[in-house]
Parts: structure tokens; sequence; C-alpha cells
């Protein structure tokens, strides 16, 4: 008994051990107290957001002073009273279209969650009720009946985060093989050139049109929504260009000094690129995907708003087209989730990027 | 029949107008089991030397023969240590030479190369950093796991291109003690490059100053007849050492002399002085 107990101690030791080199390798350091790195960007934040508040309340007497002015021009002096009582009193019926307030923000942010919890218990009760019917469905080998209600946010940015993943790995599977075939042979760089230099600076919007036109046809006659499809085709297309370039350039310049260790060994064709000259090429491979990664996230909201796939691009799109009260702060919290997202997942790519790569000193 | 030839040797870098011979005329022959060290200035062209004697490069005319064929390409008869070590720096110190023992030995199974390879890792006496990655090493570190790999590979012959010459002296005394160590124990042919005299007294059995190019080539040759074990610090009194040491490096600086007078010329030097000084 007591052996076992011992036993899984060290496991514990051991896997104690496993996070932390993990953690080390993703460079979570335990934070050091260090006043000025903490106080100098709350003290930005604070001016950001004081100097937001400003600017939204200026914009927002502006509108006010001109719908109150119309009023008094137009029809007289009590409806001016009146227009100005009524913003005053700050009802949703009388609510400037400009830009939205710190608080306001604030506020939707709240609503979005509260939002999210109802749509989570519509789905329950959708769950709940279908119950009966789908497990005979089921039974009957029929397809169960899904939700197809309303999303709530969360719902919107998953869809997001997946066209996102999608439309990357679809990239990662085009550029990179392509990009070392160019990379290693120099005739199908120059045959390829002109294709790379003539699509890379193709705008998202066209990629968009360009895989419209051909999903479309392709999946003729079918019922199916295909906007997943076509909005992470569309982003792969457009994202992937950076790794494609960076693998034929990490590919074609490795090091003459490794390339000298290969022939002074005698490497096999194929040896030779897998053991020399691909390991030599990652760090380069993975700056690429980086990037790819990044401009994926920045152009999806375009073609997601193209497309109609219900992610964060037509949810920007749909919350500026029906313009409730709330619909401008809705729009600058998905403009904060989109950044606070893409910054992420910058670091995510960052981190891996440092793991594979070395410096080239590191072997002299 | 010597072990390794090269006739009348001359290498060209670029073509017509921008053509420069970098080697011309070089004419050398190394016995079996000889240790022999080639000293030059840098840039003198021996880098170009070694790589056409390993198969990297070609000469322009001439023939360099190993065990009387004709060089074509590298092989693994020759064990080359480059002079800026080129590990892999995304492999550990094993990994590094595993890949050398594997292509040396195709046939054999993972085990095998496994203890070969911790063999001659614990023969630099690298055991300890077996796991290591290179960037992990200090310099002389890296360079006997570049002298493990070229040795793990059983060459009938060792080129070694100034492997010494990024290293602070006393990791290089001591890299030299290996080397020549590992040189004793089954006496493999060595070609030497190094730009220091000392080092080439101490460690060869001949050495052959190149004289610097363009039109690199090789000068008269000094025999070193001193016994081995050779001793550093008895070396300095060796009569031997001093008479040869003092004609190579008068050989050396009368080259550099020749090479100075020929770029010589006069410059007229204006005609300034500071504001505070007085003109007289």
């Amino acid at each position: 008994m007591k052996q076992s107990v011992t036993v899984s101690k060290s496991e514990e030791a051991k896997w104690l051990e496993g996070i932390k080199v993990v953690l080390s390798k993703l460079q979570f350091k335990t934070p050091t107290f260090n006043l000025k790195k903490i106080i100098v960007p709350v003290i930005s934040i604070v001016a950001f957001i004081g100097i937001w508040y400003l600017g939204a309340e200026a914009l927002r007497q502006r509108e006010i002073n001109f719908r109150v002015e119309k009023a008094l021009t137009d029809q007289g002096q009590a409806a001016a009273n009146a227009l100005q009582a009524c913003f005053a009193s700050n009802e949703s019926t009388c609510q400037t279209n400009t830009l939205p307030s710190p608080t306001q923000v604030w506020a939707s942010v709240i609503t979005l969650v509260n939002d999210y919890y109802v749509v989570k218990q519509d789905k329950l009760d959708f769950k709940n009720k279908t119950a009966a019917v789908n497990a005979k469905r089921i039974a009957a080998g029929k397809a169960p009946i899904v939700y197809t209600g309303r999303a709530s946010f969360v719902d919107i940015v998953i869809r997001s985060l997946k066209t996102v993943f999608a439309g990357f790995l679809l990239a990662f599977f085009i550029a990179v093989p392509i990009g070392i075939v160019i990379g290693l042979s120099p005739t199908l760089r120059n045959a390829i050139n002109w294709f790379i230099q003539i699509f890379k600076p193709v705008s998202p919007v066209v990629w968009y049109l360009l895989v419209f036109m051909i999903v479309k046809t392709l999946l003729i006659g079918t019922s199916s929504d295909n906007s997943f499809l076509i909005s992470f085709i569309s982003v792969g297309l457009c994202a992937m260009w950076a790794t494609l370039v960076n693998t034929a350039v990490g590919v074609s310049t490795v090091d003459k000094d490794y390339i000298n260790v290969a022939k002074v060994l005698k490497l096999g064709q194929l040896q030779k690129i897998f053991k020399i000259i691909l390991p030599s090429s990652l760090p380069l491979i993975f700056t690429g995907l980086r990037i790819t990664l990044s401009v994926a996230w920045m152009v999806l909201i375009a073609i997601e708003l193209l497309a109609q796939s219900p992610g964060l691009g037509t949810f920007v799109w749909e919350e500026f087209q029906n313009g409730s009260s709330e619909s401008n702060s809705k729009i600058i919290v998905a403009m904060f989730v989109i950044g606070i997202i893409g910054f992420l997942l910058d670091r995510f790519m960052l981190t891996i990027q440092n793991m594979v790569s070395f410096n080239k000193s590191e072997g002299i | 029949m010597a072990y390794l030839e090269l006739k009348n040797i001359y290498k060209t870098y670029g073509e017509g107008k921008d053509a420069t011979e970098v080697l011309s005329n070089i004419n050398l022959s190394i016995e079996e089991g000889e240790f022999v060290a080639i000293v030059g200035f840098t840039g003198s062209g021996k880098t170009t030397l070694v790589n056409l004697i390993n198969g990297l490069l070609e000469p322009t005319s001439g023939e360099v023969l190993f065990k009387g064929e004709p060089v074509k390409g590298t092989s693994h008869e020759r064990g080359v240590i480059f002079q800026n070590y080129s590990l892999l720096p995304w492999l550990s110190v094993e990994q590094n030479v595993l890949m050398a023992v594997r292509e040396a030995f195709p046939k054999r199974e993972k085990a095998v190369w496994k203890r070969k390879a911790a063999h001659y890792i614990d023969m630099v006496g690298l055991t300890p950093a077996i796991n290591k990655l290179p960037k992990e090493l200090s310099g002389g570190m890296r360079q006997r796991v570049a002298v493990a790999r070229a040795l793990s590979m059983k060459p009938d012959m060792i080129i070694m291109d100034e492997p010494l010459g990024a290293l602070d002296a006393l990791t290089r005394g001591n890299l030299q003690d290996q080397i020549l160590n590992i040189w004793g124990k089954d006496k493999r042919t060595a070609l030497l490059i190094t730009n220091d005299v000392d080092e080439g007294i101490y460690m060869a059995d001949r050495i052959i100053p190149l004289r610097p190019g363009p039109n690199a080539t090789l000068g008269p040759e000094f025999k070193i007849d001193i016994e081995r074990p050779r001793d550093k610090t008895e070396l300095n009194d060796n009569p031997i050492y001093k008479t040869t040491r003092n004609a190579i490096i008068e050989y050396l600086m009368g080259i550099g002399e020749g090479r100075k007078s020929e770029q010589q010329s006069t410059y007229i030097l204006p005609d300034l002085a500071p504001k505070s000084f007085v003109r007289l």
C-alpha cells in the first residue's frame, strides 16, 4: 500500500516536472513585482478610456445640438425642448447614433453575456423538448432535429475561430508543400513566380468572389449551407502567400555549411531534404505561418460578411444594418474581441516559432 | 605510391575577365600514416585546397589522387573537420554524431549505431553532454563534437581545416593533445591546415607553407624530426624546434615582405597643422 503511494507521488512529481518544462518553454515567467511595468500600462489604459469617453461625449453633443437646432427651425421651440429633454433622459428611444462611450460598450458586454445564458437555456429547453422526438427519429434512421434558433455571441466567436483554423490548415497544406517544391527547384520557382507575384496582392473580397463562383458551381443542385466552406477556402487562399514565399525562401537559402555537411556525410537526396534542408528552414516556415494566421484572422471579417457565414463578420454587419440603440456599442465589443483574439493567436504562434527557431551561430 | 597525391593543381574562380586564379601549380604527396601540416596566411586559399582534397570542389586543371584513384566528390574515406564546426543546431550532440555513423555504416542496427556514437563521444570526453544541443556547449566542446563526428565514420584519412582557429589558447592546447592522442592510436593519415606555425610543428611530421594567393602555391617542405610524444614545454628548448620554427617564420615573413613591397607606393601627406600650433 505504502509503496503504491510513493509510486503515485513520484508520478505526480514527474507530471509537475513536465508541466514546469512546458511552462518554461511557453515563456510564462513568474511575474516579478515591477511597479513601472504595472503602472505605466494602467496609466495608458486609463488615458485611452478617458480620451475615448471625452471624444464620444463631444460627438454625442454635436449630434444632439444639430438635431435640437433642426427641430427648432422646423417645428418650433416646444418640439426642441421636448427633444432636449428626451436626450437628457437617456431613454432608449432617444439615443444618438454615434461612437458609443465606454460605459455604453460595457453595458453591451453585459447584455451579450446575459444573452449567452439566455440562449444556452433556450438550447437546453429545445433539447429537452425534442428529446423524445429525436430518439424516435434516430430509431427510424432519420436525422435528429437540431437547434436553429438565435446564436449567442460565444457561438459566433466559435464559428469565426473554426473558420479561421480551417482556413489556416488549408493554407498550411497548400503553401508548405508547394513552397518546399519551388524552393528546391529553381526552374519551378521561375515557372510559378509570376503566379505568386500576381495573386499575392489580390484583395480578400475578390478571393471570396472567385471561390464563390467555383464552389457554387461545384455544389450545384445541393441545398446545404456552403457559407462555411466558401469562407474558410477564401480565408485560406488569401492568407497562404506569406507561408508559401517564406517556405520557398527558407528552403532555397539553406546555409552552405549545412549543405557541405550533407555532402561530406554523403546523405542521399531525400535524407538531405528531410534531415538538413527542412529542419534548417523551419524557423522561416513558422514565421510565414505566423503571418498567415494573423492575415487569416484579419481578412476573416470581410469574408464572413460577404459569405453570410454566421461569425463575427456577419455579426458586425448585421448590427450595423439593424441600427438598434445598442448596435454601435455591440460593434465596438466585437472590435475588441477580434483584437484580443488576434493578439492571443499571434502570441500562440510566436511561442511555437520560438520553440523551433535557432540561431545559425548556435552550430558554430 | 603516395596515399594522397596532388598533381599540378590549378583552381580558378569566375570566368573570362573576372577569373582569379586562387591556386596554381600545387604539387603534394602524403604517405600513409603521415601527419602533414600546411601553414599559411588567412585568405591564402587554404580552405579551397582542403575542399579540393575532400571533394567538395573540383580543380580547374590537375589531378587529386587518393589511394591512386582520382577524387570524385566526397567520400566517407576522407573525414573532414570544418573550420566553423558546422554542427546542425537542431540536433543534440548524439544525434549529430549518429547522423554520420548511420551514413558510414548503413547496414548496421540501431543499437550498433548508438554504441559507436557513444564510443566516439566518449573519446572526446563529451559523454556528460551527450543530450545537449550545440548552443548549450562552449566553442571547444562544439569542435570536439565535430571531431567525434568526423572520426565516427572511420575515415582512412582525416582532413582538418583550421579546426582550432576560433578557440582560446588553453582549449586549443588541450584539443591539440586530444587530436594527437586519437591519431597516435591508429596512425591514420592526417592533413592539418593551420595559420599557427607552433601548432604545425607540435603536431605534424612535415610542414609545408602555402605562399599566399592569388596564385597560391606550396613552398618548400620542412621536416620535423622531433620524437613523439612531444612535450610542449620541452619543445621550447629543443634545437630542432627552434631552427625549424625560425626557418618557417623567416620564409613566411619573407613572402609577407615581398607582398608588402609590391603594394608599396608613396603618399603625399596634406600640409596641415592644428590651429593652435605655431607654424615654423
